[in-house]
């Protein structure tokens, strides 16, 4: 591993001492979800009846519910970001840099990775911690059992955002992303409503939303949130990761299209 | 053994030819002036050196490493300065350099080490504590050129570094980079600027895809000024 380890650390600082720079995004990670919770929640709690689903042994309220589907928000919005931070990388030059080291590139895009998952997961439990001051708790044991499941979703969705990255030409088409990835993965998923009740209103939104990676990613942290093991959201989420991994990886080799941009 | 080996290179994009056939060789430790206007293909070739892209044929050599087979081999000897400015702005210049020499697997004492002893060489130690952002654009430049030293590069390509620099700034530069070829590192240096080249440097003149000379400068450009003689070329193959 000569060499290997010096890179991660010098990757995984990179990015922390950018995001550190960066205190409006830490900012702006954590008022979206809280707003959610706190506004559009509240908002809602008397529209949306829940009845009792697995993990819950009891009625919960709204905002109990939303709590995971915000953590996976946090999660597939930074690693939207992510990707936003690659391309920007790609169009000021840096990805250069990185691409040129002799080290794999794998395993520099897997540092790359890593790291911004590391500090998504830094920020939901900064959410978690905001919640539960208002109120909204989990299982104590439940935070620590959420981190890996965490881990798994996060680098689902950073993987995610390294393969949108490398399709995506110019950072302006970014607003794409928002309107044809994040907005249908987030809605048309298990964040904001149990799929029963979307299953009541059409049986097709149902099975999209049952395919969808983020209502699965969502679901494995519910159920660790309550200390609970949910194994084929665990399966779905790393079989979505593994794809969206190598997809990436190609997108990224001298081969693909990641970086073949004239100049 | 050659510093660099290109040969029967050819890249396209798209319908558009990029290089044609361009092949040429630089000894280790010469000054190679790769020169050519813009459009030339000089940016391609290098994309192609330093494998962001792979080319479909020919074959590239660093100091004596197949780029094609073995790719991180050739990359280790490989010092690159991009066209483009590629250091991190909020960074200082220590953290900058400490980053790029981690990605080529330095640690610990040595690229401490490493680190001080390229800040001399390029005259800004007394810069290490600065934001990148705050250095002037010949600054920035010679930090470029410390980093692509950190790893002690047999090979060092240079795409246009001079751009956007003042006269002052250019000629140290260049002058900095004619040192470190006498010091035996090899040097690939593109530009459009005749003026950067010198007598006895090594030239490879490119244009629309394909080599239309190359030899010794002086010899290039027989008894009329470099320039002239590039104008004349270039405008007699367009």
């Amino acid at each position: 591993m000569n060499g290997y380890l010096p890179a991660l650390i010098a990757i995984v600082t990179r990015e922390a001492l950018r995001f550190i720079h960066q205190r409006e995004r830490f900012v702006a990670a954590l008022v979206r979800p809280l707003v959610w919770l706190l506004v559009f929640a509240a908002g809602f709690r008397a529209a949306l009846g829940l009845s009792i689903i697995p993990p819950y042994q009891t009625y919960v309220t709204y905002e109990t519910y939303i709590v995971p589907g915000l953590c996976g928000m946090i999660l597939l919005f930074n690693g939207m970001q992510s990707s936003l931070s690659l391309i920007y990388d790609r169009e000021m030059g840096s990805m250069k840099l990185l691409l040129t080291s002799p080290l794999p590139r794998w395993w520099l895009l897997m540092c790359k990775l890593l790291g911004a998952t590391a500090i998504s997961i830094l920020q939901v439990y900064a959410f978690l911690a905001i919640a539960a001051a208002f109120g909204i708790a989990m299982p104590a044991l439940g935070y620590v059992a959420a981190l890996p499941a965490l881990a798994v979703a996060g680098l689902m969705l950073g993987a995610l955002g390294l393969l949108l990255s490398s399709f995506i030409k110019q950072l302006e088409n970014f607003a794409g992303v928002m309107n044809f990835v994040i907005f249908p993965m987030f809605f048309m998923s298990s964040a904001l409503y149990p799929l029963w009740k979307m299953a009541e209103s059409s049986e097709l939104l149902h099975d999209i939303c049952a395919l969808n990676p983020f209502t699965h990613a969502v679901e494995l942290i519910r159920f660790a949130l309550y200390l609970q093991f949910n194994g084929p959201a665990l399966g779905w989420t790393v079989l979505a990761a593994c794809v969206f991994t190598t997809a990436a990886l190609w997108g990224y080799s001298p081969e693909g299209t990641g970086i073949r941009r004239k100049g | 053994m050659t510093g660099i080996r290109v040969a029967d290179l050819t890249y396209s994009y798209g319908a558009k030819m990029a290089l044609d056939g361009v092949s040429f060789d630089v000894a280790p430790g010469a000054f190679c002036a790769l020169l050519g206007p813009n459009g030339a293909g000089k940016s391609t070739l290098f994309n192609l050196l330093t494998r962001l892209f792979v080319a479909p044929r020919g074959r590239i050599e660093i100091a004596g490493h197949d780029l094609a087979r073995a790719p991180r081999a050739a990359l280790a000897k490989l010092g690159i300065v991009f066209q483009q400015p590629t250091l991190d702005l909020d960074l200082t210049v220590r953290q900058n350099l400490s980053y790029f020499a981690a990605l080529h697997g330095l640690s610990g004492r040595n690229r401490a080490q490493r680190i001080d002893q390229v800040l001399e060489r390029l005259h800004i130690a007394d810069r290490a504590r600065e934001k990148a952002r705050t250095l002037n654009g010949g600054h920035r430049r010679r930090t470029e050129i410390a980093r692509a030293l950190l790893h002690d590069p047999a090979v060092l390509l240079l795409d246009e570094p001079t751009v956007g620099l003042d006269a002052a700034s250019r000629a140290a530069i260049t002058d900095h980079v004619h040192g470190l070829a006498d010091d035996g590192t090899t040097i690939l240096w593109a530009t459009h600027l005749a003026d950067e080249v010198r007598p006895d440097d090594r030239l490879v003149i490119l244009h629309r895809a394909k080599v239309l000379a190359d030899g010794l400068a002086h010899d290039v450009s027989g008894d009329t000024s470099l320039q002239e003689a590039f104008l004349a070329m270039t405008s007699e193959a367009a």
